[in-house]
């Protein structure tokens, strides 16, 4: 029987295949993925049926487990509005650059007087400024005018963004630009935290809420 | 390796000037490793589901002093106390004026799916809706009635004398994962009317007999 021979020299495989497919899925990658915003609290939410997506426009208040309460509105352009209205009203000042700053944030959590203190914090420092989150006493109720002002603001950048959508010629419908009222609370919450938010909500006739939930399978009988 | 591998570059000056030949082979590997790199921490870091919303409508605030809330037919009440979940059904009768079947007392549920738990019981209850709304999907199914027709014809299932009503009452150890859970069987069970409400004095009498 002859000896195999083993062929001599460097084998060379032509990657260029897998190059593309790797350059491929990292661009797809890039371009799907989306970067969640520094968030000062973390909240495990619990988890429903519910296939419904969170919607664009939105007034979300968090509650962490402690009952701390953090608000977020998600339009830019509303958000300084109701920043100005807030300022104005309880008559503190914060330099324009701050405001600006603000309008690009996410969800934050502090009283009226401890706000231009924690629009100094660095942006990386936030997340472990000591708060009590947002008053909400009866007699000191800050969230409420925090969300009569991001109402309003929101509903106006809404109003605008429908017309806008109607001048391109497509047909919108106005219940999608409407700002939608989210609520996130973490499992361990109690009920009645929670409780004192949404009467907030009720107080100003906002009864459509929405709870943040994870996805979970739909039961088979 | 990293480098154009050059081949000749020998004949200056004379002659015609002639492309240059031979392999121009870019070694890769740096650049794949990178790519590779890219697409771990893509694949790891991005979150393709965002989160889901689950809609519920609170009953309007009642202004005006000394309105009461609307009866109900055919309710049920949950009361929801630290991680148990109790409930009766119809209306409430204390025990110094019981009803037809005596006084109400509290029944103690769960959230499995066995025996006594709160999806078997809303089941049995809401029966009448869930039958009918198979024969809803059906027709949906097969396009026989539009979305919008579906959903009018359901929220007309939902609010019949047969369906069943929820209220859900809390005291100040209920947690808001047992509040979700509660809502999220009441949607499994179709039921369209969902009513968060407060607890009235002689339940939260019958709470502290249960605790």
């Amino acid at each position: 029987m002859p000896k195999i021979k083993m062929p001599k020299g460097t084998p060379s495989i032509d990657m260029t295949p897998m190059v593309d497919l790797a350059f491929l899925l990292v661009t797809f990658f890039m371009l799907t993925a989306s970067f969640r915003n520094a968030e000062p609290v973390t909240v495990e939410t619990p988890s429903s049926i519910s296939d419904k997506i969170i919607p664009e426009n939105v007034l979300m208040v968090t509650l962490d487990k402690d009952g701390r309460v953090f608000f977020n509105l998600s339009d830019a352009e509303a958000r300084k509005e109701m920043l100005n209205k807030m300022l104005q009203k309880y008559k503190i000042g914060l330099s324009e650059e701050k405001v600006e700053e603000f309008s690009f944030m996410s969800t934050f959590g502090c009283n009226m007087q401890e706000l231009p203190a924690y629009m100094n914090t660095e942006a990386a420092k936030r997340a472990s400024f000591p708060t009590q989150g947002i008053p909400t006493d009866s007699t000191k109720n800050e969230l409420l005018d925090w969300l009569s002002f991001a109402a309003v603001a929101a509903g106006n950048t809404g109003r605008t963004a429908f017309e806008e959508a109607k001048l391109k010629g497509a047909e919108p419908k106005m219940e999608d630009f409407k700002p939608k009222f989210i609520l996130r609370v973490d499992s361990k919450t109690l009920y009645k935290d929670a409780q004192v938010v949404i009467d907030v909500f009720r107080e100003l006739n906002l009864n459509n809420l929405n709870f943040v939930t994870s996805a979970e399978a739909i039961p088979v009988n | 390796m990293a480098q154009i591998a050059e081949s000749g570059g020998g004949d200056h000056g004379k002659g015609k000037k002639r492309a240059k030949k031979g392999s121009t082979h870019v070694d890769m590997t740096p650049m794949v490793d990178l790519a590779f790199l890219l697409l771990t921490f893509f694949v790891l870091t991005s979150t393709f589901s965002k989160p889901k919303v689950m809609p519920l409508n609170y009953p309007a605030k009642i202004t005006e002093p000394g309105k009461k809330p609307p009866k109900v037919n055919n309710a049920a009440t949950f009361i929801l106390s630290g991680d148990k979940v109790y409930f009766y059904r119809n209306e409430f009768y204390p025990k110094s004026k019981p009803g037809p079947n005596g006084p109400t007392e509290l029944e103690e549920a769960n959230f499995g799916s066995g025996e006594n738990s709160v999806r078997k019981l809303l089941a049995s209850w809401n029966e009448y809706v869930i039958k009918n709304k198979v024969a809803l999907d059906k027709q949906l199914d097969k396009k026989q009635i539009a979305d919008t027709t579906y959903e009018r014809k359901l929220n007309d299932l939902t609010v019949k004398r047969e369906a069943v009503k929820v209220l859900i009452k809390t005291d100040d150890k209920a947690l808001c994962k047992s509040f979700i859970d509660l809502v999220d069987e009441l949607k499994i069970a179709s039921v369209g009317v969902i009513a968060p409400t407060d607890l009235s004095p002689g339940e939260k009498e019958l709470l502290k007999e249960k605790n």
